[in-house]
């Protein structure tokens, strides 16, 4: 039964696509009266951003990285401290942020090319604290525990972007923004390098691959999504302090990128849905919620590693199905 | 001054050494990072007092419980083996997954904590009031002195099993090639298991050690003790148990100095830096072997 959708959704992936795209501009013009359920949509799509940039990094270049809520940190400081100490409008702290964001990744890369495969986890674990440590820290720049307060809502050529509905707006362009941007780079020549790489980094080579800058490039890109996400949140939820971007959201992101499975963007888009939504629906175990990240990478790990949909790739079900059809037709046309 | 901060560093990083040895010794045998490890030491301390607060404080019965405490927290981690990496193993899983699959347990053991005893600090009794003795310019008290003793008798113990015994021959032998050892008659997920239960039982004692050392448990013990024992045990060199105990000690006395001559606020940053100092310009640690890459 499953398969009969998967074949459906194969058949008719322009058809879903729009679908889904209609369906998520349509949301808050049904819902925009909670704005609690708006509040979980952008909070939703800004872990879909997270769970892509993982994905990136974990999925298709198939290094665990424990530490991507340290890009979300830089970022969302970056964005903070460029608004409310230079007064930096959005249109400029956004990008700033990515490519700080992008920029720290650039070194975390460089590390990982020195560091083997099973010490690269706990590498990225200690990046992620060594970040939020010089944030609770460097007083100065960041107020420390206090974090940064005021943070202006996000202002583009003099539109504010006050309430909650032009807020998912501007987040869901981030989103489409950051699944084309994703989408083209997994899909290009550079993307089958990053997968040669996954599949076996010395083959790959020896085959020509230039392994270090692939790899860097994806950490950079990886991280500057990171970043962006960062910046959004800076201005959407209009104050941060260290706690928020710590090895447990890290985890988080990863339950994300686990759940929806990894190198499949569809996936992550579902993942982060959900283990936004579900949290939100258990509001009476909410000191469970963490707890929740944890059962689901171990419950995923056991029984399905692939994600729920990480091992389905549309377009080779689409093939699949096509040259069955022609077997099909053939068969009959010789009789 | 300085001998005072040796003293005290030399008795945290002794702490750290019995955690970093049980680390240690999983990754050797299993060639990977049980970051579910430094939950265990904190599921000690945290199950001791819970216990010692039911049945009064007092120092016979807190050895008691501590030790059935360790011996329960030591059968916890050789089930996680059991029942959740060891599936993963014979489905010919990823690394990667059985290193998630830790990290999983990690996180749910670690705010399981939280839900259940909250996330501020708790003290922790200390039923045995020892007095202190001065040293030149230092003042020791006799706990850290019976914590360094006690520390390196653990350390001495586990260094005869594994170095002295046929279980630790079995050990050592699953370390350097699995599928040999099992054909050498070995029972290879029976060592695993046994090998985790004296690293987390080993790692239970130490959360238990901290608590009276400190007088305080908090639930973020878990994840700044496991990054240092991580930390330590790529310093030492992994799968050496000297290395493991060297490791535990030089970042236990850095981070004290550290925290005393430079800014305390950065103490915890310490054992990252040098984790990644360490991983950037000597991979193999100080005592570790370099093995050959083979293609």
């Amino acid at each position: 039964m499953l398969s009969k959708l998967e074949n459906a959704i194969a058949k008719h992936q322009p058809q879903v696509i729009a679908a889904f795209f209609v369906l998520a501009l349509a949301f808050p013009m049904i819902m925009s009266g909670s704005s609690y359920v708006m509040n979980i949509s952008v909070m939703a799509l800004t872990y879909v951003i997270l769970t892509l940039s993982l994905n990136l990094v974990t999925g298709y270049l198939g290094t665990t990285n424990l530490g991507q809520a340290a890009f979300f940190g830089v970022g969302a400081y970056t964005s903070a401290i460029l608004a409310t100490k230079l007064g930096l409008p959005f249109l400029l702290t956004l990008p700033l942020a990515a490519v700080m964001a992008g920029l720290v990744g650039m070194l975390l890369g460089f590390i990982t090319l020195r560091v083997s495969g099973r010490y690269l986890s706990i590498v990225t674990l200690g990046f992620c604290e060594i970040a939020r440590l010089i944030e609770l820290n460097w007083y100065d720049l960041t107020n420390g525990p206090l974090g940064i307060m005021n943070i202006p809502a996000p202002k583009i050529f003099g539109f504010t972007f006050s309430n909650l509905m032009s807020k998912y707006y501007l987040v869901l362009v981030l989103v489409i923004l950051v699944v084309i941007v994703v989408s083209r780079m997994t899909q290009s020549r550079t993307g089958r390098a990053i997968s040669a790489i996954k599949s076996d980094e010395l083959v790959a080579d020896v085959m020509g691959i230039n392994v270090k800058k692939t790899k860097i490039l994806v950490f950079v890109v990886a991280s500057a999504i990171a970043g962006l996400a960062g910046g959004f949140y800076a201005h959407y939820i209009s104050f941060i302090d260290p706690t928020s971007f710590n090895y447990d959201k890290s985890i988080q992101i990863m339950s994300m990128a686990i759940l929806g499975g990894m190198g499949s963007i569809p996936g992550s888009i579902i993942g982060a849905i959900i283990l936004t939504v579900l949290p939100e629906l258990l509001r009476d175990f909410v000191l469970l919620r963490q707890v929740l990240y944890g059962v689901v990478i171990v419950a995923m790990v056991l029984f399905r590693p692939t994600g729920l949909l990480g091992s389905v790739n549309f377009k080779h079900i689409l093939q699949r199905l096509r040259f069955h059809e022609m077997k099909a037709k053939e068969g009959t046309a010789h009789e | 001054m300085f001998l005072q901060q040796i003293i005290n560093g030399l008795t945290i990083g002794s702490i750290y050494a019995l955690v970093t040895i049980g680390f240690s010794m999983v990754w050797s045998i299993l060639k990977l990072a049980n970051f579910a490890h430094g939950s265990f030491y904190m599921l000690g301390p945290y199950l001791t007092l819970m216990i010692i607060t039911l049945l009064g404080v007092s120092p016979v019965t807190f050895i008691l419980v501590a030790l059935v405490i360790a011996f329960l927290t030591g059968s916890l981690g050789a089930s996680m083996d059991r029942v959740l990496l060891r599936p993963i193993r014979e489905k010919k899983g990823s690394t990667i997954s059985i290193i998630l699959c830790t990290i999983g347990v990690q996180t749910v053991i670690n705010n399981g904590i939280i839900a259940i005893f909250g996330s501020q600090s708790r003290s922790f009794p200390d039923p045995f009031e020892l007095p202190s003795i001065t040293i030149g310019n230092a003042v020791v008290s006799w706990m850290q002195i019976i914590i360094f003793v006690l520390a390196v008798s653990l350390m001495l113990i586990l260094s005869k099993i594994v170095y002295g015994t046929k279980l630790g021959t079995a050990m050592r032998a699953v370390s350097q090639n699995g599928r040999a050892a099992s054909l050498m008659g070995i029972n290879v997920n029976q060592v695993i298991m046994i090998t985790f239960f004296l690293g987390t039982c080993v790692a239970s004692i130490a959360g238990c050690m901290v608590g009276l050392y400190y007088q305080v448990i908090d639930p973020t013990m878990a994840t700044i003790t496991s990054s240092k024992s991580m930390a330590a045990a790529i310093l030492g060199g992994i799968g050496v148990l000297p290395g493991a105990v060297l490791g535990g000690l030089i970042i236990g006395v850095l981070e004290t100095l550290v925290a005393a001559y430079v800014s305390s606020g950065y103490r915890d940053a310490i054992a990252f830096a040098v984790l990644i100092i360490i991983l950037v310009v000597r991979p193999t640690g100080i005592m570790g072997k370099k093995s050959i890459n083979k293609v």
